[in-house]
């Protein structure tokens, strides 16, 4: 069997972003990019899943512009046998991307598409969801485990009183949480043979996508600032202070 | 212009994320209608009637709805969508599971987390962590949106007296089942509806070494929270998990132990009343947003706190 991870660039976590002056967006110019955390997540459980016979092939899918393609190829590195490159220029929304997943799937057949719960630009939590829904599949978002069965998979996911499992049909979509594991490092050899594993290109049309916004963004602008405060001296100072000063003991 | 929107339950009580989204709902400046979907869940759509400003309870009592199942909550919500122009829910991982799928059905973009209502089709909303707020018009007719917890006001929970009226479900299109869970048990308040938290870091140490926390939470009361590294470190369970990717919290008092302040933890806690960070590092990047600093060993300051309180 095929598994579908998809692959997002954004600015890498490291970077402390700057909304642009003017307000039409983040300034991206000179930013060091890399593959959305979540999705190294992603791919990672996919390479775990096909290291232990589960899987045949892992396909690394990523919509957006050219420099994608480096995003794809660090998949590659990890293990990924091949990559699909949707070209899209500018922004596409998260149900955009997941009608292109939708025809890429319907294209080759995987029983089991992996994606990051959430892109860390965005933060919008959306495509994992929607694909499932466009392709009437059930769905294991923020998965802390995994277990592929023959027919089903078996996922535990983070909620927000702890921890649930349930049992999905195959095929199925499933979200990778922070916990799933600990991505791999791409060793340099695997670099290098990642130079010559294919990338298909494709173009949105080819899927009879229009990626045109459904979302303007009016601005984008900077939170509120806190100010530091004060520095107390002890416990003492601290407690009175949070008593008569602030006033909320 | 009427809004529906899915109330988190448990099918005992109703929780205070549904009040959260009430209020966003009304700030669209239409009717507000809330489903409660579950199993034996009366009780919850008599609370939920009980909101002030809701025009009428929608009622979906069926087996297959005991635990909200992301493929059965959403097709109920895709069958009652037609007869509203916007369809809300909470940004918990109930509502965040869900409601992709309903904005896919509808052929709509889903607008996450907001945090402000501008107009009925204008909304706040963070990107990249709380670090941008992106003001967004939607251009689709229907909006489906989910609504961070922290952002508004709650609804009153009493006053309202709203009809009561049982809909049917979608049954469970048979794609998945819910096996178990493991719930936190826990005497202190919920993380997301607490006053007061007390937060450990990756400066804990250990897992035992939260029981210094708990003492001074037991004193005031508070619900204990962690950094993404304590979890990680395997000192506390996923569920407390206070950041971007984990729990959003606002209390009037957020006490942070032993963390030093990624960015990653200040994106789920920034917006706290009064910050108080303890940590034996002056240069930690936490004390920036505190607005009461201690350098100290938290192992001689914890002790030292639970005493005083």
């Amino acid at each position: 069997m095929k598994i579908v991870v998809a692959v997002k660039r954004v600015v890498d976590y490291n970077v402390k972003i700057r909304v642009k002056a003017d307000q039409t967006g983040i300034e991206l110019a000179g930013i060091k990019m890399s593959m959305n955390p979540f999705d190294e997540i992603a791919v990672e459980e996919a390479l775990r899943i096909k290291e232990a016979g589960k899987a045949k092939e892992v396909i690394a899918v990523s919509v957006g512009p050219a420099q994608a393609q480096e995003t794809i190829r660090t998949a590659l590195a990890m293990g990924a046998d091949r990559g699909i490159l949707v070209k899209a220029e500018g922004e596409v929304e998260p149900l955009g991307v997941a009608k292109i997943l939708k025809g890429i799937v319907e294209a080759e057949q995987p029983q089991l598409v992996i994606l990051g719960k959430q892109a860390i630009d965005n933060d919008c939590n959306q495509t994992g969801q929607m694909l499932a829904e466009l392709l009437g599949w059930p769905q294991g978002t923020f998965a802390s485990k995994v277990e592929l069965g023959a027919g089903e998979v078996k996922v535990v996911r983070e909620v927000d009183g702890g921890l649930e499992t349930v049992e999905l049909k195959l095929p199925a979509v499933v979200t990778s949480d922070l916990r799933l594991n600990e991505p791999r490092y791409a060793s340099l050899p695997n670099i290098m043979s990642a130079r010559k594993k294919p990338i298909a290109e494709k173009a949105p049309a080819d899927f009879g996508v229009d990626t045109a916004p459904r979302l303007k963004v009016l601005k984008v602008s900077e939170p509120a600032k806190r100010q530091a405060g004060v520095k107390v001296a002890n416990v003492a100072e601290l407690v009175d202070k949070l008593k008569n000063e602030a006033k909320v003991i | 212009m009427a809004a529906l929107v899915l109330a988190e339950h448990d099918n005992k009580s109703l929780k205070d994320a549904t009040l959260v989204a009430v209020t966003a709902a009304k700030a669209l400046g239409g009717d507000v209608d809330v489903l409660v979907a579950g199993s034996g869940c009366q009780a919850v759509a008599d609370a939920a009637s009980q909101i002030a400003g809701v025009r009428k309870v929608l009622l979906v009592d069926d087996a297959a709805n005991e635990h909200p199942l992301a493929e059965t909550l959403s097709a109920i919500l895709v069958k009652l969508a037609g007869g509203y122009d916007a369809v809300l829910a909470p940004a918990t991982t109930t509502g965040k599971n869900v409601m992709p799928r309903v904005a896919a059905r509808l052929d709509v973009a889903q607008i996450s987390d907001i945090t402000a209502v501008i107009s009925p089709d204008t909304f706040e909303r963070p990107i990249y962590a709380g670090n941008a707020i992106a003001t967004v018009q939607s251009s689709d007719a229907k909006k489906v949106i989910t609504v961070r917890g922290t952002a508004f006001d709650k609804a009153a929970a009493s006053g309202g007296s709203a009809a009561i009226e049982k809909v049917d479900g979608a049954g469970n299109p048979g794609l998945s089942k819910f096996i178990g869970q493991e719930l936190s048990k826990s005497e202190r308040p919920e993380l997301t509806s607490a006053k007061i938290i007390v937060s450990g870091g990756r400066g804990m140490g250990s897992g035992e070494n939260f029981k210094l926390i708990e003492a001074v939470a037991d004193k005031l009361n508070a619900a204990v929270g962690a950094s993404r590294a304590a979890v990680d470190a395997g000192f506390v369970p996923n569920d407390y998990q206070v950041g971007q990717t984990g729990k959003i919290v606002a209390p009037q008092l957020y006490i942070a132990v032993g963390i030093s302040g990624a960015i990653q933890h200040l994106a789920g806690m920034k917006d706290s009343k009064v910050i108080v960070a303890i940590n034996k590092d002056e240069e930690a990047p936490i004390f920036q947003v505190a607005d009461y600093g201690l350098v100290a060993d938290l192992f001689k300051a914890l002790p030292e706190l639970a005493e005083a309180l």
